[in-house]
């Protein structure tokens, strides 16, 4: 097996052993990136200088056995919605072309701390905004499994890196679903923590009170490992949780027997392809063989998640982006005849349409008269979903369904439908507005393409929807499927 | 203006905006010195709104806001929470504000000031927490200038906003409740009260409304006030430019006017059609706050003396005017100035009456606050001092003290004051020696029948005929000779 095909822990165990260097390896991502980068085109920015520099310097940390920690010395990428000190960051938006934060996030400063590798800034939806990738500003990026077709997205640049071998791992950002989602449908295993789990410090903001940042990798154990290392209080976000970060690994093969597993009858929507329903069936079916018990659960108001996410993200989003008007950093048209004028052909050059899209739905359900009707009553259904979930949680231990109700679907087939579009989220959108966590983990192909299993715990409880998705992964071979950029390599 | 007054009545509403004195911004650790700083020195990636910045809320900056409220006798809910109020302006890093909207920190309060006298309350609506904006600077008038600059050493200053109640009733009104405000923001420590660089500012309410009428007329807000003569002047001239708008069959639109003080008169800067909508939302990137009770009280422990209950003790403690006693509250170090010259043994009323006379018309043709003399209580004191023992006369003890108000050490000329008034010459002592012992016949007979006190007495005696010139000293040798030496 190549390098750039292994895994966070098993890659550690050789940097540890000395069998390989930081180096070696990052050059071996590297070097995939070269070569089959201009197909996924995942990256916008690929920082070469930067992570051979950092692998020479987690070299010294392994060879001195001194601050070593699971990352040290392995290759990491990162959505371009994360800032890194005087590394261009522009969340996928021509509005940013060129903006060198002078401040790095402060989860790519746990990152470094520990001595990992960054590869460069991957693409993504502009301000992390689609489900496919296709709104990026500069590139849509193509899946590994299927070059015509999209990674989803949002995170979708990090999803395809991970998925071909372009990157060992990755962080991503998920408002409604832009972290799990991509991960189905390229193969890979992608969180969304609770909200305040992770620091949103250097997060460039879409949706406040829903982002979070969250680790995209080959495997649970991966997963687990990432998100140990990104999690936790941070000074500077003050909706950053203040409970203490369990071990995940420590509970991470308990198993799942006597434990209760609820499937949410709501998240078996219409449309779903029968391909993905039949491989979540057969998924829960598997749960039962491990002795897990399952029960089926109603989570009454998921059907209104959707459009309730659709006045909430955008409301919010409509404020987050006002500050993108030229006069301080980014892109700035400079030809406007007045103030007013001048912000207007900025935001109009700057922005992509979906970007504008939402700017004008959040403008519009903040305005004076509309308020009430539409932010104040999505809060109150966003009210209502929080209390279906802890309802749900009292019976059983985390939820299961499917992640994406279709698999990747080709490049382009709907960017003339934003609601289709926006349909993708439907089963991932509930968990980033009832403040629990999810997880999807890879639980079969059609056609060639990867299907995603959506696993469910309560807020803080990582380690329940990691232990569940590591007692599925344990007992599958899902997971060691590889991508065709990915497995041709061998 | 009696004739308006009486066919209108005037309606005023005041919001004042006050900068915290807090070390730090209100989300950021950067200095909150923005006058003397160079331009955007003191920023950071959260004043200037960098992408992927977050706020974190100074706790310092919340509990002065809470003193304030406290102070004007408001109610401090327990929960509150922080709203972005979103426009757009260069001076606005993040394309919004992070304000309070309906869940501010305090509400319901009130502020008592007096007027010819009397004492008018005026209701508190709210007083609210939220961050200053950045500075421009344009190349020129605002309209013609090609090209403007921005500074964000101001941009997350802290600001309170305290709102009141349509309650008062003309510009005197208006500007004693200014007066008053600023006072009790001095005295509990949370703002200068400097009008003139912007750290205390204020916008009015005015409208009109027949008298006796029970709706409100149409309100103008007025901004651009930097003084309590700039407010009283802006509020008398919007009464009158409504009442003759008005009076003539027009017909006011509701609007915001900029008050031009070198040119007298308010300019019409927007109207109601194009006013703003500022789309308040929860700030998504800060937790509400619980307020605790616990944490009130401690506030509320660490509040100083009021004005109003200073001004209560100058009243029945000195024995001052209301009136006096109202303008000696009014700042803080001026009351204390008062405090201070007692504490040396200066009468408080003759204290009082320098204070507010000589002092302060000094003082005010310099533009200058008691604190920037270097007449300090003592040196007052012994003036008085001087005056009372009859060494100087009142006449000349305003000329003394103007010597000393403009020398950079009032000490010589105090000094020279003494020195000079002192009788010391032996013709003259002995002028006096002769009237106490010509006019005592009896202390004279006791000193010689050997009481030595007497001769204290005789010496009193001649200070009183010396006006307290005589130095005491040589008086008591002039005198022992005499009476025991007689000639």
């Amino acid at each position: 097996m190549r390098l750039f095909q292994r895994t966070i822990h098993d890659l550690h165990q050789m940097l540890v052993d000395r069998e390989i260097s930081s180096a070696e390896l990052t050059e071996s991502v590297l070097a995939q990136i070269e070569a089959v980068g201009e197909k996924t085109r995942a990256y916008l920015l690929v920082t070469r200088d930067l992570a051979l520099r950092q692998a020479k310097a987690a070299d010294e940390r392994l060879k001195r056995k001194r601050d070593v920690a699971p990352l040290t010395g392995i290759p990491i990428a990162l959505k371009d919605v994360l800032c890194v000190k005087d590394v261009t960051s522009t969340a996928g938006s021509k509005i940013l072309k060129g903006f060198l934060p002078p401040y790095s996030a402060t989860v790519v400063e746990r990152l470094e701390a520990d001595g990992a590798v960054f590869l460069g800034k991957t693409n993504c939806d502009e301000f992390a905004m689609g489900s496919s990738n296709e709104n990026s500003g500069y590139w849509p990026v193509h899946n590994p499994w299927a070059l015509d077709r999209v990674p989803g997205g949002s995170s979708g640049g990090s999803a395809a890196a991970v998925a071909s071998g372009e990157a060992i791992a990755a962080l991503g950002s998920d408002t409604g679903g832009s972290i799990r989602q991509p991960a189905a449908l390229t193969g890979i295993v992608g969180m969304k923590p609770t909200y305040g789990r992770v620091s949103r410090y250097g997060l460039i903001a879409f949706a406040s009170s829903l982002d979070q940042i969250g680790p995209m990798t080959r495997d649970v154990v991966d997963c687990a490992v990432l998100l140990q290392a990104v999690a936790g209080h941070d000074r500077r976000d003050s909706t950053s949780s203040q409970r203490p970060v369990p071990d995940y690994l420590a509970t991470l093969r308990n198993g799942v027997k006597g434990m209760k597993l609820g499937v949410p009858k709501e998240y078996f929507v219409a449309g779903m392809e029968p391909a993905v329903e039949q491989s979540i069936r057969d998924a829960i079916g598997l749960f039962e063989q491990q002795g897990a018990s399952i029960e089926e659960v109603s989570l009454p108001h998921s059907d209104v998640a959707l459009p309730a996410y659709y006045i909430i993200a955008p409301a919010e989003a409509s404020s987050n982006l006002a500050r993108y008007d030229g006069t301080r950093y980014g892109f700035q048209a400079g030809s406007g005849r007045n103030l007013i004028d001048e912000y207007m052909q900025t935001r109009e050059e700057g922005f992509g349409a979906e970007v504008k899209r939402r700017i004008m739905l959040g403008t519009y359900a903040l305005s004076a008269g509309y308020y009430d009707a539409y932010y104040l009553q999505a809060q109150k259904v966003r009210t209502l979903i929080i209390e279906d979930f802890k309802r749900a949680f009292t019976r059983v231990d985390a939820l299961l369904g499917a992640t994406s109700p279709t698999v990747a679907f080709p490049l382009g087939a709907k960017t003339q439908d934003p609601v289709a579009m926006y349909l993708n989220d439907i089963i991932t959108i509930p968990a980033n507005l009832g403040n629990v966590c999810g997880v999807s983990v890879p639980c079969g192909l059609v056609d060639g393409l990867p299907i995603g299993l959506q696993i469910i715990a309560p807020g803080f409880r990582e380690e329940v929807a990691l232990r569940v998705a590591y007692a599925f992964e344990a007992a599958t071979e899902f997971h060691k499927a590889q991508s065709p950029l990915l497995g041709a390599a061998a | 203006m009696s004739a308006i007054a009486t066919r209108y009545e005037v309606v005023v509403g005041l919001e004042v905006h006050a900068q915290i004195l807090t070390e730090s911004k209100m989300f950021c650790g950067c200095s909150t010195d923005y006058l003397i700083a160079p331009p955007n020195a003191n920023t950071c990636p959260v004043c200037l709104g960098l992408p992927g910045s977050l706020p974190v809320i100074n706790r310092k900056a919340v509990e002065a806001t809470i003193r304030t409220a406290l102070a004007l006798n408001c109610e401090i809910p327990e929960f509150s929470k922080f709203d972005r109020k979103n426009y757009f302006y260069p001076d606005l890093p993040k394309g919004y504000q992070i304000s309070q909207y309906d869940l501010p920190f305090s509400r319901r309060g009130y502020l008592e000031f007096d007027i010819k006298g009397e004492t008018r309350r005026c209701g508190i609506t709210r007083v609210h927490l939220e961050e200053d904006t950045g500075k421009l600077l344009h190349a020129g008038t605002i309209d013609e200038a090609q090209s403007s600059l921005v500074n964000f050493n101001r941009a997350g200053v802290p600001l309170m906003e305290i709102v009141s109640e349509p309650d008062m009733r003309s510009a005197d009104e208006a500007r004693e409740y200014v007066m008053r405000l600023r006072a009790i923001l001095q005295y509990i420590g949370v703002n200068n009260g400097d009008m003139e660089s912007g750290q205390l500012r204020c916008d009015a309410n005015v409208s009109l409304r027949p008298e006796g009428a029970t709706e409100y007329g149409t309100k103008v807000e007025v901004k651009n006030m930097n003084s309590f003569r700039g407010i009283h002047r802006a509020i008398q001239y919007e009464i009158e430019r409504q009442s003759q708008v008005l009076d003539t069959g027009g017909k006011l639109v509701q609007e915001t006017r900029g008050w031009n003080d070198a040119r007298g008169l308010t300019v019409s800067q927007r109207t109601k059609e194009f006013a703003e909508d500022y789309r308040y939302f929860p700030e998504p990137d800060l937790p509400p706050l619980d307020v605790s009770r616990e944490w009130v009280d401690e506030i509320r422990a660490t509040l100083p003396e009021l004005p109003a209950a200073r001004r209560d003790r100058f009243i029945h403690a000195y024995g001052l005017s209301p009136y006096d006693a109202s303008l000696l509250t009014s700042a803080r170090p001026m009351a204390e100035y008062l405090e201070d010259s007692v504490r040396r043994g200066a009468p408080a009323k003759t204290a009082a009456n320098w204070i507010l006379g000589d002092f302060s018309r000094l003082l005010n043709a310099d533009h200058k606050e008691i604190q920037d003399s270097a007449i300090e209580p003592e040196h007052l004191a012994q003036l008085i001092q001087l005056v009372d023992s009859g060494a100087i006369s009142g006449k000349m003890a305003k000329q003394i003290f103007e010597e000393m108000y403009r020398a950079a050490d009032p000490g010589p000329a105090l000094e020279q004051a003494k020195g000079s008034s002192q009788i010391s010459g032996d013709a003259e002592l002995e002028r006096i020696a002769n009237q106490v012992i010509a006019e005592n016949e009896k202390s004279v007979m006791d000193f010689k029948a050997g009481k030595e006190q007497a001769l204290r007495f005789l010496i009193g005696q001649g200070m009183k005929i010396s006006k307290g010139r005589a130095n005491p000293g040589r008086l008591q040798e002039v005198l022992a000779s005499k009476l025991v030496n007689p000639r």
